[in-house]
């Protein structure tokens, strides 16, 4: 009895429809869920990136189809001051923002590494700078930096440091600065939460074999926080470096590139050019430029930094 | 007294070296601690007075104290919401930044599935690929993308900002979420596989739930950078009304040659509160991103 009713229990497993199949085709499969995202990229980012450099050959102008002039555009250029005065400032900019994002960056990691109450919550205002949109905290530095009423100023009178309005954004060079407070002000949360990070997957034993070795706090620093942090440090600088020296938007809500132009880095140098001149050719040629900065800067960052890695023998994934 | 036998660490030490100890802790912890916090803060404090200041107090430091508001008011606020287009720019950014971060998401998930669990052949080289398109800063591609955005239609419209946001939150999302599936035991899937399993139903039925919380930091990162994205929205959007919040403000309300600072404050700070609010609600999934897409 039981014999004739096992077949009963087989369940027909039902044919899978066609379009289950090709999603299980695993050839299929990698391509649909490459698409989106692949696709995506290279209609909005490495075509334009393409582009980008054809359009720095070109004398196109918004409405109007450029044609090939060469070399032209970057000649031009190599005999303009104004390039070459935001190439300075691009430099100037990234170098002193950079060290002092790290110095003060690294500085507030070490605290934070620290046994403190709060911690989670203090971690939290730390961030706050980065997460707010930055041309709105630019803005807030604008009022900040008023000629007439601003509040440092204020306070330094009050104090007796000065006697008059501090001049902030309306000399060349009290302006370069002020943008590079500014920046590095919203750089500082990154940077120290990124090597809080690193700093906290160091072993405190190392640190234990090395008191007990009868080492100073700076000797502990040197020879123990530094070389482990390395490798993170390598990377978050090639991130930072990359992005303040392509900087826009602080500059654009403070000073718009002024005054008399001392403060142009290369992006609003180019949007200035590019989109509200319309010279779409000469701005992209002023975009083109940033490239082997950039280029120049990554390899240097990381080669430099990351090359302890390697002589320590870790694999590099 | 009983404070050296209290302390578990130092069982005989003398009074005055604790103290001191404690002193230098302050000293060279807690006070430097307080600058940082406090030089952080200030720009937001200094905002948010701003915003409720009548404009008597504004421009008179003399007879009022500028770090106190004498008498909030709610003019400037009142000025943004029903005077301007505010509320506006700030649906359409809000807009922009939800519509983005879901594609980006969408399409990042994916991606890193397929990179991270499908195996193919040249995978981890997709995965370079996308990683070095994280490098490629905005600032570059703004002028080309503004002609292809052009071309095709897009000029000064919201898709314009939602199709190409996602160019710098995919590299980001993707790596991210490559970081999230290598946590995932690759048995659980051998296992759903041997019972029958779809690949898709293997994504949607057990990786996917297992991989929340990298989905939520992926979303919350995108989302803020969305909202945070200005040069995009400066060059692709022209009218007034289809402007986002950031742009807005800039171009909008700094108005001839006396800046209306109690408007502009109040805006930056309405500005920045949906965004400050989000981020304090996911905070710790926040910094897990940030620090674990810099680990990678």
């Amino acid at each position: 009895m039981s014999a004739t009713t096992a077949p009963a229990w087989v369940r027909q497993r039902r044919d899978p429809s066609w379009i289950v199949r090709l999603f299980d085709w695993k050839p299929f499969l990698v391509f649909a869920c490459l698409f989106p995202a692949v696709g995506l990229l290279t209609v909005f980012l490495t075509y334009p990136l393409g582009l980008g450099i054809w359009l720095a050959f070109t004398d196109t102008t918004i409405g109007r189809a450029g044609v090939w002039v060469g070399l032209e555009n970057f000649e031009y250029l190599l005999e303009d001051r104004m390039w070459w005065n935001a190439v300075f400032y691009s430099v100037f900019y990234t170098g002193i923002a950079t060290f002092g994002k790290f110095a003060l960056g690294l500085w507030l990691a070490l605290l934070l590494n620290n046994h403190l109450p709060f911690k989670s919550l203090l971690r939290a205002i730390i961030l706050l700078p980065w997460i707010v949109p930055t041309v709105l905290s630019a803005i807030a530095f604008w009022w900040i930096y008023d000629p007439q009423f601003s509040i440092i100023s204020y306070v330094a009178i009050k104090a007796g440091i000065t006697s008059q309005n501090i001049d902030f954004i309306n000399t060349p060079w009290s302006a370069r600065f002020s943008l590079i407070a500014a920046n590095i002000w919203r750089g500082i949360p990154f940077v120290a939460i990124s090597l809080l990070a690193g700093l906290q997957t160091i072993s405190p034993s190392l640190y234990e074999a090395a008191l007990l070795d009868g080492s100073t706090a700076w000797q502990r620093f040197r020879y123990i926080t530094f070389p482990m942090l390395l490798p993170i440090l390598a990377i978050v600088m090639t991130f930072s470096i990359i992005f303040t020296f392509t900087d826009f938007q602080l500059v654009y809500a403070i000073t718009r590139g002024g005054p008399v132009n001392s403060t142009h880095l290369l992006a609003t140098l180019a949007f200035q050019r590019g989109i509200s001149g319309g010279q779409l050719g000469e701005g992209a040629a002023i975009a083109v430029s940033m490239i082997p900065f950039l280029v120049l800067a990554t390899l240097f960052s990381y080669f430099a930094l990351a090359r302890r890695k390697w002589q320590q023998g870790e694999g590099n994934d | 007294m009983t404070e050296p036998t209290q302390s578990n660490s130092a069982t005989a030490q003398p009074e005055a070296m604790t103290w001191d100890s404690k002193s230098r802790r302050v000293v060279m912890l807690y006070v430097p601690l307080a600058c940082f916090v406090l030089i952080l803060l200030f720009p937001f404090y200094w905002m948010t007075v701003t915003a409720f200041k009548p404009n008597a107090e504004l421009y008179d430091y003399n007879t009022y104290n500028p770090f106190w508001i004498g008498s909030p008011t709610l003019d400037h606020i009142y000025h943004l919401l029903f005077n301007t287009a505010y509320p506006r720019w700030l649906m359409t950014t809000m807009g922009v930044a939800v519509a983005s971060t879901f594609i980006s998401l969408l399409a990042s998930t994916l991606a890193a599935y397929a990179i991270q669990r499908l195996r193919f052949q040249g995978s981890q080289y997709v995965g370079l690929g996308i990683y070095l398109a994280y490098l490629v800063p905005p600032s570059i591609l703004f002028i080309p993308l503004a002609t292809i955005v052009y071309q095709l239609g897009l000029f000064d419209t919201p898709f314009a900002l939602i199709l190409t946001f996602p160019t710098f939150l995919i590299p980001f999302c993707t790596w991210l979420l490559i970081g999230y599936f290598k946590s995932i035991p690759y048995e659980l899937e051998e296992c759903a596989l041997i019972d029958g399993a779809t690949r898709l139903q293997i994504l949607r039925r057990i990786t996917l739930p297992l991989a929340v919380p990298g989905l939520i930091s992926a979303g919350i990162f995108s989302f803020t950078l969305s909202w945070n994205e200005f040069i995009y929205s400066l060059a692709f959007i022209q009218s007034s009304e289809k402007k986002t919040v950031p742009v807005a403000i800039l171009t909008e309300l700094v108005t001839g040659d006396v800046y209306q600072w109690g408007a502009l404050m109040a805006g930056s700070l309405l500005g920045s509160l949906p965004v400050a609010i989000f981020y304090s609600f996911f905070v710790d999934y926040y910094v897990s991103s940030l620090t674990g897409a810099v680990k990678e």
